[in-house]
């Protein structure tokens, strides 16, 4: 059995990143890797995978108030108590002297993980993509870290008026990149891996599903026969690229294979 | 002395070596059935498909233990419909699938497997044991009187085995087992999970969002031995052993009380579909080392 089974924890602070945007932090001293996530319960809610975008002790994750267990988590308060399985998954591994690390929306939560313990041992060129500047987060936090700050939004109400994938492709024709890392929605991600692909430079992907038991056992979150859960969320570009799934197919809550 | 046969056979159906994916474990989709398959498992059984698609039930819908854990998912399941390209890719990559199916009456039980039958399954588990759904599984599958009646309806509809799976949450699992073989059935598998739950004390509330869920895992071998060990004293049919396996020493008590094949599912938690690999060559290891050269020699042997 896993050994990190369930805990409940108190909620410490819950932070607004950004008008859209909400981190909450708790404290759990179990070791946690860049992009490796929880399964977080808000009893008489509802269960959710959230990657961790506080690894430290004084953990902590953060997303968008979008659907019924989200909204409520932002409308918690101090004190309220969660359940916490999990640290689930595998990691971002830096491998070079020089990282692009990509996140697009909430993907940004996943991603500064790594930006950050990442740029204290390498040159690391981090790009941050959103619909708008409202949705941004983190910015901050990407350069106090040291690693060079690249912004774009849909509607160009910050940085590059456009999308994150025109920023990678200049970055990887500058040359100088030696791996990538992302994590963010699906077209983004296999965009960004494309660019990898043709630039010849290893790329390191975290990719989101509809997740149930977060043990590899339930076979939702599978992606080609791989569990996004225990052999993800962080797959090899080039595994992706090869893949049936991957920017065209997801399991729905029901098993049925729909379009991502 | 020689590597010994691992190669066993339920009725009709021969298997490489016993071990078979569990139902309701990695069973949704066709890459992740010829995956456990290319691990080293012998065949695989799909997660239980009914008529309509149910997306199952809120997280949590799982919960570990010490030894074991609960899950009460809902069934969750694409539909027959949806599921037929699952069982042909999974068929065709020549993968051993038993499909798995649930319904809330014999005639429902019936058309699936006719549809699990042209889609080319090698067999159907009739899931008569679900612990956590209102109106299928153990709800169907708990009397001998409605566990003959599914059965042989499901008999006279199809020629392909039908391997009907119990529940152990009866004071007589050999006598639910008894009717299957006078109904026709093929094979027998014993057991599905152990009706439980689980409560957090702090939170004053069950943790499953169901409340009431099925419990494997180790905790549960001893509760499906038992259960093998009842059943094959009393019935002539093949039993497939099901219940905490997660090693190939475990897989040999499973035989020796009774069974030709077993399922594993909560292990595949520990080691990913690797384990099966490991499992099968750990039996592999002990039956040099008993001086078993056939899974044939082993059946039974506790009650001999």
């Amino acid at each position: 059995m896993h050994a990190d089974r369930l805990r409940l924890v108190e909620v410490e602070e819950v932070v607004r990143e950004s008008p859209s945007i909400y981190t909450i932090r708790y404290r759990d001293d179990r070791p946690a890797l860049p992009g490796q996530f929880v399964m977080v319960w808000l009893p008489g809610v509802n269960e959710v995978p959230m990657s961790l975008s506080y690894t430290g002790e004084d953990k902590g994750f953060t997303f968008r108030p979008v659907g019924e267990t989200t909204k409520a988590l932002a409308a918690l308060e101090p004190g309220a108590p969660l359940g916490i399985r999990g640290i689930f998954g595998n990691s971002f591994k830096l491998t070079t002297g020089s990282a692009l690390i990509v996140g697009g929306g909430t993907g940004i939560a996943s991603i500064i993980a790594a930006v950050e313990p990442f740029s204290s041992k390498a040159r690391v060129h981090a790009a941050l993509g959103a619909r708008t500047a409202d949705e941004l987060f983190f910015e901050k936090r990407v350069e106090e870290s040291g690693a060079v700050l690249h912004v774009a939004t849909d509607d160009g109400s910050r940085g590059h008026h456009g999308l994150v994938t025109d920023v990678v492709r200049k970055l990887l024709e500058s040359g100088g990149i030696g791996q990538v890392i992302a994590c963010g929605p699906e077209r983004m991600l296999r965009g960004t891996a494309v660019l990898g692909r043709e630039f010849g430079i290893p790329g390191q992907y975290s990719v989101e599903r509809f997740m149930k038991c977060g043990i590899g056992i339930c076979d939702a979150c599978s992606l080609d026969g791989r569990l996004v859960c225990n052999d993800g969320p962080v797959f090899d570009g080039d595994f992706l690229l090869d893949s049936e799934d991957f920017g065209r197919y997801r399991l729905a809550p029901d098993g049925r294979r729909v379009t991502v | 002395m020689s590597v010994p046969d691992t190669g066993t056979a339920v009725g009709t159906l021969k298997f490489r070596n016993p071990l078979l994916l569990a139902s309701g474990i990695l069973g949704e989709s066709a890459a992740s059935m010829v995956r456990v398959y290319n691990s080293g498992a012998a065949g695989v059984v799909t997660k239980s498909i009914g008529s309509e698609s149910r997306p199952g039930y809120r997280n949590p819908t799982v919960f570990e233990f010490g030894s074991g854990m609960l899950n009460a998912m809902g069934l969750p399941n694409p539909g027959i419909v949806d599921f037929g390209e699952v069982v042909r890719k999974t068929r065709a990559s020549g993968v051993p699938t038993i499909a798995s199916i649930f319904g809330s009456s014999p005639a429902e039980f019936a058309a699936l497997a006719a549809s699990m039958q042209e889609y080319g399954a090698d067999a159907v588990e009739l899931n008569l044991s679900c612990p956590h759904v209102e109106g299928f599984g153990a709800e169907i599958g708990s009397t001998p009187a409605m566990v003959g009646e599914v059965v042989k309806t499901v008999r006279d509809s199809v020629s392909l085995p039908i391997w009907a799976k119990m529940t152990p949450n009866v004071s007589d699992v050999a006598a639910l087992a008894g009717a299957a073989e006078d109904a026709g059935a093929d094979a027998i598998v014993a057991i599905n999970t152990v009706k439980g739950m689980a409560i957090s004390a702090k939170l004053r509330m069950p943790v499953l969002s169901h409340s009431v869920g099925g419990m494997s895992g180790r905790a549960v071998k001893y509760v499906g031995l038992r259960s093998v060990y009842e059943i094959s004293g009393r019935c002539g049919l093949p039993v497939v052993g099901v219940g905490g396996i997660s090693c190939g020493e475990d897989v040999a008590e499973y035989l020796m009380a009774g069974a030709s094949a077993v399922q594993v599912g909560t292990a595949v938690s520990e080691g990913g579909p690797g384990v099966f690999g490991r499992i099968a060559g750990e039996l592999s290891s002990f039956m040099s080392s008993e001086g078993f050269s056939s899974i044939r020699e082993m059946v039974g042997i506790a009650r001999r």
